[in-house]
């Protein structure tokens, strides 16, 4: 084989490095080297890399996020056209297979060589499955790549029950994995606790209890010991070491990872004894031309890390050396804060009490299933601590190990009510306490910036586990004034929360009692008119105010589309949308539709939301269109409101062959419960009768998919310029308990969203983000869902046509005139054009008399 | 019904607006909403949009947005800004004020305003 040659006269004559293993750490270090201008589009160095995945690096830490909707894309570690950009050679899918240190070259398994200056080992780990009889019997499985993730979600379709091999910090993620595929969930661990490294007894027994009350099936004390097959040989069972067996269709093996270190070994270099490349200091191999980073590595002081944080600080150390400076990896604390299966599990420092002389203070509150440790040493230094259950501390006190603490510790452990808890603001910190541990970063670096995203980009810090975002929330200036507008200083929210808790009626009322001092007695403006409109609408039959949005003070608040019930277009014409739950409607209402259309010179186009709308219509025109669709049988559409809009359907079971639930009905369902909700944006929603989602359910604010099971239920998903797909909020739900919870799901975001926040924007931005949602609306973690459930009652109970309720009434009847002085002229200046058999805006008429140059320039603005 | 409502019930007061040398009767006071507009039709085919404020002071200003030429300021929001009332076109939400018809976002730009009386 002839060796490549350099492909570019940019690399020719400089050093080639090549790197082993694009996974997490691989992907870190080719950052640091294009930080430091080690690349060969800065002219210093050919940098190749061999991948064996076939993908390029991505986000092993959130590899379970896949089952709650990130698709492999949305994990990615490579910020688009990164290897384009710096010239790196990124070889997919082209493992290396043999190292010739004496000829300094690396053989890939296209055959191709290498020659290298510096090769840098990146190979991570493979999981460890135990050599017990059947282990590789068809349907069973490793998690440690999204193909694994994608094989173990084929093959569950057809099971019903998951065995796990393992109940440490990966087996637990696995298990939660198998639930939320629908299967009945057991976990085998050999250790006589769960997460048997990270938390000490007590914590396990916390963990334990709280993972059995979510329904998983917990063996400890057990080893597996065989894995049994049927006939067509594919798993049926497990024989367990103290004599019982289990029944199985599915077993994930997750006993632990071993460095991969098999290509080192052939090629002559040092490994330990039970595995891992050895290295010194600077992550140098016993060839000084090699060096080993990340999983793969048996560190300098004797150990193996299997944590992701570690492995980077390897790569930034190995980068600072290329780069012909001073750096060394010596260790890392394993520290770890996870959230496994909803619960938060931490611990940090010396989480054992191995140290002499130690103490530990301790909490432990069964039924709840919190347990708190802190090891503090005898000179009252914090040495390191376990929490299980509320972690919340973890971002405080694990920058404090190895300090003294400002307080007594029992006072941080204690539950609020009982003393305690004090709780300790970053802003007790030193500036050299890294708050970051993925990416290191120090308390002092993160101040120098102002935004969260500013941080992450600059620092790096919040991008790894996440689970420092909330403290650098805290260390950064909070913006000073978070006002909806000039007339008031609160959000939306807030403005939402008085208005409950107050009974506010008016927004007059409002403005006076709650404005900014010099807004009082004023007009407000039109962000917050229709803002406190759309809040009192959505709570007039709670707090009770009128429900017909036209009524009084009311009519004043709203956008012209609310105010006519119309959408207003570019020429000052109205277009019209009367509903069709589901997308669904009999041939007699589309007659009325075309009659109409006809009748009233209206253009027609039918909409993305399954449904008809009927542009070109004069204000004068819309009481009369609309006397003959309400005798049709239809109403309002309201895609004129910040409100919902439709609810989308395929066909579904009654007529497509793969159908598993009816998604019509349940689009119809909804559509007609939730029709009129006013919100802090407009509300979009689809069904699709299976998996094939034909309906585009993950695309929607709110989207249902069929399982054969019940309904899964999505959240956050938007079209639009800044597309998102929906996250998996719970799954194979009832009929009775998805519309439970799209109620309190709709009514707690109409509660803290901010003024035009879609439920994807919003998703992002509230703490704690889905989790948290999944938590409030869940599990009720917040006491709140009875009265998000009781407000929807009222809605639902309150709801009237809008439509049917003005075209009945003279004096509401009264508005819609062009001309108040002149109530049977009709507006001269809405006139159209013919187009393709249809009509069209003339818009030669609005050029106007005079202006015409300044509307050219004023529109194109 | 509202408080509101019964109060302009009782206004017998006319809206006039100056046309040459006299005034053009427009229409009852009580036909306009506290912070809502309506428009006008001119003898002469102009348009004119009028708007009571909060305070009770009534506006009136020409009824096109320059910005996209639609004959449509009439059915914007009324609000204020450090004391001066103000109509947002309703497309493209661009503020007028109703006194001097300048328009708040856009120096350059703004419409005719008219005289009007109330009495
Ligand atoms: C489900 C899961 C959850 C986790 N959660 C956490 C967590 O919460 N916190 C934490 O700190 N850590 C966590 N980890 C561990 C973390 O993912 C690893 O520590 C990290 O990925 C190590 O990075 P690495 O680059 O060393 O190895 P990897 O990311 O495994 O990358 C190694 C890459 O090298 C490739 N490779 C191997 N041999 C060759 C070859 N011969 N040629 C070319 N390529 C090769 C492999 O295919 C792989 O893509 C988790 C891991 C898993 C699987
Ligand atoms: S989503 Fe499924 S049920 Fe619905 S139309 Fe598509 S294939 Fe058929
Ligand atoms: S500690 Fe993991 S991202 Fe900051």
């Amino acid at each position: 084989m002839p060796v490549s040659t350099p492909p570019t006269a940019l690399t020719a004559g400089v050093p080639t490095i090549v790197v082993v293993g694009h996974g997490m750490v691989g992907q870190r270090f080719l950052e640091a080297l294009a930080d430091r201008g080690l690349t060969p589009a800065a002219g210093t160095a050919r940098v190749v890399v061999l991948c064996e995945e076939p993908r390029p690096a991505y986000d092993r830490v959130q590899l379970t996020s896949y089952f709650s909707g990130r698709t492999p894309e949305d994990l990615s570690l490579v910020e688009p056209g990164f290897m384009e950009r710096h010239g790196i050679e990124l070889r997919v899918g082209d493992p290396a297979e043999s190292v010739d240190r004496e000829a300094r070259t690396v053989t890939a398994r296209s055959g191709e060589t290498f020659s290298y200056d510096t090769l840098v080992l990146a190979t991570g780990s493979y999981p460890f499955v135990p050599p017990v009889p059947g282990k590789d019997a068809e349907g069973c499985f490793v998690y440690r790549t999204i193909e694994d993730l994608l094989a173990i979600e084929e093959y569950a379709r057809n099971a019903r029950t998951g065995a796990v091999v393992g109940g440490g910090l990966l087996g637990l993620e696995a298990a939660g994995a198998l639930k939320g595929l629908g299967l009945d969930t057991h976990v085998v661990e050999f250790a006589p606790r769960l997460m048997p490294v990270q938390v000490d007894e007590g914590g396990g027994a916390a963990l334990l209890r709280t993972i059995e009350n979510m329904g998983l099936t917990v063996h400890t004390g057990v080893g597996t010991q065989e894995v049994t097959a049927g006939e067509d040989g594919r798993v049926d069972g497990m024989c367990l070491s103290d004599g019982s067996s289990l029944e199985t269709d599915l077993v994930v093996f997750s006993a632990g990872v071993r460095p991969r270190d098999q290509l080192a070994r052939d090629c002559g270099l040092a490994v330990g004894p039970r595995g891992g490349i050895v290295v010194d200091e600077e992550c140098r191999t016993s060839d000084s031309a090699v060096f080993a980073i990340g999983e793969c590595a048996l560190a300098s002081d004797g150990r193996v890390y299997g944590l992701v944080a570690p492995g980077y600080e390897m790569a930034l150390a190995v980068a600072e050396v290329i780069a012909g400076n001073a750096a060394s990896f010596t260790g890392a604390d394993l520290s770890t804060k996870l959230k496994l299966l909803g619960v938060d599990v931490a611990s940090f420092g010396d989480a054992h009490g191995a140290a002499e002389g130690c103490l530990d203070v301790v909490y432990a509150d069964s039924r709840s299933g919190l347990y708190k440790k802190l090891v503090i040493g005898q000179d009252g230094t914090l040495l390191g601590g376990v929490l299980v259950g509320d972690a919340d501390q973890y971002g405080t006190l694990r920058p404090m190990t190895g300090t003294v603490l400002p307080v007594a510790p029992e006072q941080l452990v204690l539950p609020a009510g009982a003393g305690g808890p004090v709780t300790l603001g970053p802003s007790s910190l030193p500036d050299d306490a890294v708050i970051c541990s993925c990416h290191n970063v120090t308390k002092g670096a993160i101040c120098e910036h102002t935004t969260l995203p500013e941080v992450k980009k600059c620092t790096k810090a919040g991008t790894g586990c996440g689970s420092c975002v909330k403290v650098i929330g805290q260390l950064l200036p909070q913006p000073a004034d978070q006002g909806l507008c000039g007339c008031f200083e609160y959000t939306r929210s807030e403005l939402y929360e008085i208005v409950r808790t107050l009974g506010v009626t008016t927004y007059a009322g409002l403005l006076d009692s709650h404005g900014r001092e010099q807004a009082r007695g004023g007009d407000g403006c039109e962000v917050c008119k229709p803002t406190v409109g759309s809040i009192i609408a959505s709570l007039a039959p709670t707090v009770g105010a009128s429900g017909y949005v036209l009524d009084g003070e009311q009519a004043a608040l709203q956008d012209t589309n609310d105010h006519f019930l119309a959408n207003l277009q570019r020429n000052g014409s109205y277009s019209v949308v009367p509903r069709i739950p589901g997308g669904e409607i009999t041939p007699e209402k589309l007659i009325v539709i075309g009659e109409v259309a006809r009748d009233f010179g209206l253009y027609t186009k039918i909409t993305g939301g399954q449904r008809i709308d009927l542009f070109g219509a004069r204000v004068d025109q819309l009481p009369l269109i609309w006397t003959r669709l309400v005798d049709a049988g239809f109403e309002s559409g309201h895609a004129y409101g910040k409100s919902l809009r439709t609810v989308k359907s395929c066909v579904g079971q009654t007529w497509c062959r793969y159908g598993v639930q009816d998604s019509v009905k349940m689009a119809i369902d909804l559509e007609l419960r939730y029709r009129g909700l006013r919100s802090p944006h407009k509300l979009k929603s689809a069904v699709s009768g299976c998996a094939r989602e034909c309906a585009e359910a993950r695309g929607k604010d709110f989207g249902i998919i069929a399982t054969a099971q019940g309904w899964n239920l999505y959240v956050g998903g938007n079209g639009g310029a800044t597309p998102r797909h929906a996250d998996l909020l719970a799954q194979d739900l009832s009929d009775a308990e998805l519309v439970r919870l799209i109620d309190r799901f709709l009514m707690f975001y109409i509660r803290t969203a901010d003024r035009l926040e879609r439920t994807s924007t919003w998703l992002d931005r509230i703490e704690g983000g889905l989790d948290h949602v999944r938590d409030v609306v869940v599990h009720d973690s917040l006491g709140l869902c009875d009265e998000l459930e009781r407000l929807m009652a009222d809605h639902v109970g309150g709801y009237r046509d809008e439509w049917a309720a003005t075209i009945g009434d003279p004096e509401r009847l009264r508005r819609f005139v062009t001309f108040v002085n002149a109530p049977d002229a009709p507006d001269p200046s809405v006139k159209f054009v013919p187009e393709r058999d249809q009509v069209k805006p003339d818009l030669d008429i609005l050029a106007g008399p005079v202006l015409a140059i300044r509307t050219l320039e004023g529109t194109s603005s | 019904m509202t408080t509101q409502t019964l109060e302009t019930a009782q206004d017998t007061r006319t809206i006039r607006l100056a046309d040459g040398d006299g005034w053009f009767t427009v229409c009852d006071r009580e036909l306009l909403t506290p912070g809502r507009g309506v428009a006008a039709l001119l003898p002469d085919g102009r348009q004119v949009a009028l708007f009571v404020d909060r305070s009770g002071r009534v506006h009136a200003i020409d009824n096109r947005d320059p910005f996209t030429g639609a004959y449509v300021l009439s059915r914007g929001l009324v609000g204020s800004a450090g004391g001066r009332p103000f109509v947002a076109s309703p497309l493209l939400k661009q503020r007028f004020d109703l006194e001097t018809g300048a328009c708040l976002d856009d120096d350059e730009v703004s419409v005719p305003v008219f005289a009007v009386r109330a009495d």
